[in-house]
């Protein structure tokens, strides 16, 4: 282990009122970076917390949480030979970018297959709880589950990505208190006993979530993929304001009355995505504090990603694997176990904050849930910033209301025919239509969700489902309806025309633009991600 | 005129030394004098220590990661799983693998990973390895080998693995002691075990396969053909353990590790966990019953490129 006293004592998130003195800040911006000086005594800039320590032996920590379960028994007490066994895990989407191997998802079900194996069970099938993601490849699903496990269960077809289309594949268990659907996989519904192992990268992972919309189809998602629940979600990453969550754990009541015996497992990870060392270090340290080596180092790296042509920037980037290192596993009860997650979860990424300000920046970076070992389409821009980095707070959004968000990032208008085939179609002929989500979920939503022909790829070739752009457009459509204005630095013109939004060259036009909304020397605050941090904005 | 008498042996200094006598040679011991003990240079004797310097660890490195790398890359295309399962090991560990073939040890050394790779001894028979000067020297450079006894009982051999273990080093060791005389494996023998125990670190279990098709015993000649190379989880003796019992637990977790490499990880943990898993020894019966089973061991033996689609 490093002596790097960062390792043993991280210093916690905090918020940078800049000076004149502040140094330029680090965007993220793709796969490539700009630094930007902001206003001085009227800026502030959110940093997130060092990385917590890991776990010092996750293995045993994993054998531990599987012995001693929160609110339920030993999982060994649970096995028995022949019982039908389901193991369902989180998809690619999780963690970002994905993690060096083991990957924690290996580490647990190989423990609970030791387990399952002293018990004897020999019905044992493994789910990619993927929902409406695209399929994972062979590679990606030896990635997180190991070899061992892969050459086990595949062969055999115990081994599979979760298939919401599969007719004979699904089943409805009923409906909840407010009339929603509930769907799942049917092996998994009819099992007795599914264990779920779950990452929780950030805190809206996990919970009932993993279970009512990872192993479910079209039919149920809908009810929580609305823009009406993603508008009442203040934000989707507070679970306890959240509609979003609201509903799925409206759902897992019905699961578990109708359903098979869970048994969930969650995980959390620290905040090292770019490492002590190595190359792309830099990206986690403070401006300030970087050596005249780190300076070399990020002056080299973005000299050569400037020239480069995008294909190998992407490759080099969508190559890296974090060294994550776990920093708790608990098992057993849903709600029991979900509530512990969150705590480790906040206890990472939570930053107190006080007021919210005019004008939110941040800097997207190359990598959103939905484009691993792929392209970041203008539409997932968008999802990215307006959902997920929007919605990084708790208590009250960061931007104040009628505020400004600007954005960096190329915006590419490019698109992956394999991942995105129905994102090409959304682009071309819904947005050219409208970019209300109201009006885009009356009038295209079901259309694209029953389009055979997506369908077909979803199942088959490793398309995302034909409804999961539409799902991307709400997931922004909080922030839509709260912001007077998004402007996107450095992104295609076309394309952030497209979608909506105002394109601006350089940060000092766009913070121009946004006096326009939001007045003459506004207050701005720009969010310091990634690494991942969450705003507890008082 | 007379001639020189000794022409012939002038031209011979062979001749010459052969027919010198004392002090040019050395003296004969008188009768009934007992000879004063001659210190043994060779064998479980041998002075390692040189080879474990940065010059030799240097030149063995160059040689692993180089020729060696690419003779077993060639002879071998080894399959090498389960290295993850060292991920949380830190510090020296005793490697114990299973052993058909004097391939087995360039095998192991360009499979197992840093850091261990580059400090590692492997425990090699003394009466073999260390058999003369000039093995002796090769031995202990090449493959970074120290002198094991084991044709009699002496406990030199094992203080001096404990204190390199101890020292920092990782060993590499065999512990069936020899290589397998039929293509079955033999009892492990309680070296690595007894290492474990005396100097706290772990055994991490190894499991062969392949390598006796390449260069049996008894063969000169290899014969290309594909291996696999399996890690197993590290292993700690138990507090009521001993060395025996120790042991046999590697022994049965190389097994494990085997019928893993046959079938697959999970039919193999619950053969393990049932304690059903095919042994490495093979059946007590006749050779032919013996070599007759031996057949249905390999998950595939050499795989050929199909020439032509199949159809």
């Amino acid at each position: 282990m490093s002596a790097d006293p960062r390792r043993q004592a991280p210093r916690p998130g905090f918020v940078l009122d800049v000076d004149k003195s502040t140094p330029p800040i680090l965007f993220h911006h793709g796969e490539q970076f700009r630094l930007e000086k902001l206003p001085a005594d009227r800026s502030r800039v959110i940093y997130p917390a060092e990385p917590l320590p890991g776990l010092p032996d996750p293995d045993e920590s994993i054998r531990q949480a599987l012995l001693n379960p929160i609110d339920d028994d030993p999982l060994p007490s649970l096995l028995t030979a022949g019982m039908k066994l389901t193991i369902a895990f989180d998809d690619i989407s999780l963690p970002l970018p994905s993690m060096r191997k083991p990957d924690i998802r290996q580490r647990i079900i190989e423990q609970v297959l030791d387990m399952a194996a002293a018990a004897g069970v020999d019905d044992v099938h493994l789910i990619a709880a993927l929902a409406l993601h695209r399929r994972m490849t062979e590679a990606e699903l030896r990635h997180a589950l190991g070899d061992r496990i892969y050459d086990a269960f595949a062969p055999d077809d115990a081994l599979y990505n979760h298939d919401a289309e599969d007719p004979d594949g699904m089943v409805e268990l009923g409906l909840t208190r407010h009339d929603e659907q509930v769907t799942m996989n049917r092996r998994a519904a009819e099992s007795d006993l599914l264990v779920y192992v779950n990452l929780n990268i950030v805190s809206m992972d996990g919970g009932w979530k993993s279970t009512a919309t990872g192993l479910s189809g079209y039919s149920g998602i809908r009810h929580h993929h609305n823009v009406k629940t993603m508008r009442e979600s203040k934000s989707f990453m507070d679970r306890h304001k959240s509609e979003l969550h609201h509903s799925n754990w409206r759902q897992g009541e019905v699961i578990k009355t109708h359903g098979p015996r869970i048994f969930q497992i969650e995980t959390t990870i620290n905040n090292n995505t770019f490492g002590y060392d190595g190359p792309l270090h830099v990206l986690q340290k403070r401006e300030w504090e970087w050596t005249a080596r780190d300076r070399a180092t990020f002056i080299g790296m973005k000299k050569g990603l400037d020239v480069m042509p995008a294909a190998a920037r992407r490759k080099i980037f969508q190559g890296w694997q974090a060294p994550y290192e776990l920093t708790s596993v608990q098992a057993g009860d849903v709600d029991a176990v979900h509530e512990a997650t969150l705590e480790h979860c906040f206890a990472q990424h939570i930053v107190p904050v006080e007021g919210q300000t005019d004008v939110l920046t941040f800097g997207l970076p190359y990598i959103c849930p939905y484009n691993v070992t792929s392209v970041m389409n203008p539409i997932l821009v968008m999802c990215l910033g307006l959902g997920y980095f929007f919605n990084m707070y708790r208590g009250k959004p960061l931007v104040r209301e009628g505020g400004v968000l600007i954005m960096s990032h190329p915006t590419p208008w490019e698109f992956h025919p394999v991942h995105h085939p129905s994102y090409i179609d959304f682009f071309e002929e819904v947005l050219t239509d409208t970019t209300d989500p109201i009006e885009i979920e009356a009038r295209y939503e079901k259309q694209f969700a029953e389009d055979e022909w997506y369908i077909h790829l979803y199942r088959n070739s490793y398309a995302y489902h034909g409804v999961h752009p539409f799902y991307m457009w709400y997931w922004g459509a909080s922030a839509l309806q709260h912001l007077g204005r998004v402007i996107i630095v450095g992104g295609d013109t076309r394309a952030v025309r497209r979608l909506g939004f105002q394109p601006a060259s350089t940060m000092q036009d766009a913070l121009e633009m946004a006096s326009d909304v939001v007045g003459p020397r506004p207050s701005i605050t720009h969010l310091h991600n990634p690494p991942i941090l969450m705003a507890d904005v008082t | 005129m007379k001639l020189p008498v000794a022409l012939p042996s002038a031209l011979s200094p062979l001749r010459r030394y052969r027919s010198a006598g004392f002090p040019y040679r050395a003296p004969t011991i008188p009768r009934g004098v007992a000879p004063a003990p001659t210190e043994e240079t060779t064998g479980a004797h041998y002075d390692t220590a040189w080879a474990r310097r940065l010059p030799a660890r240097m030149a063995r490195a160059a040689i692993v990661d180089g020729p060696m790398r690419l003779v077993v890359s060639g002879l071998a295309a080894p399959d090498r799983r389960g290295q993850d399962r060292l991920d949380s090991l830190d510090g020296a560990a005793i490697f114990a693998a299973n052993h058909h073939s004097h391939l087995d040890t360039p095998l192991m050394l360009t499979s197992i990973p840093e850091p261990w790779r580059h400090k590692l001894i492997v425990g090699a028979a003394a009466d073999y390895f260390f058999g003369s000067k000039l093995t002796s020297v090769l031995s202990s450079l090449v493959i970074g080998a120290i002198p094991i006894e084991r044709s009699k009982v002496s406990r030199r051999s094992a203080d001096q693995a404990a204190e390199l273990i101890r020292e920092g080093w990782s060993l590499l060791i065999f512990p069936e002691g020899g290589r397998s005389p039929d293509g079955w494996g033999q009892p492990f023998r309680g070296g690595a075990a007894y290492l474990a125990q005396k100097t706290g670190r772990p055994v991490v279990p190894i499991h062969l396969e392949g390598t006796g098709r390449i260069l049996r015993k008894g063969r000169s000649f290899p014969r290309p053909s594909t291996t696999s190379v399996t890690f197993g989880r590290p292993m700690t003796p138990r507090d009521d353990e001993n060395a025996t019992r120790f042991a046999a637990r590697i022994e049965a977790e190389v097994a494990a590790l085997a019928d893993e490499a046959s079938s697959d990880w999970y039919r193999a943990r619950i053969r393990a966990h049932a304690r059903d898993s095919p042994g490495l020894t093979g059946p007590r019966s006749g050779a032919w019953r013996r070599a007759w089973a031996l057949g249905d061991r390999s998950r595939g033996g050499p795989k050929r490129a199909h020439r032509w689609p199949q159809l």
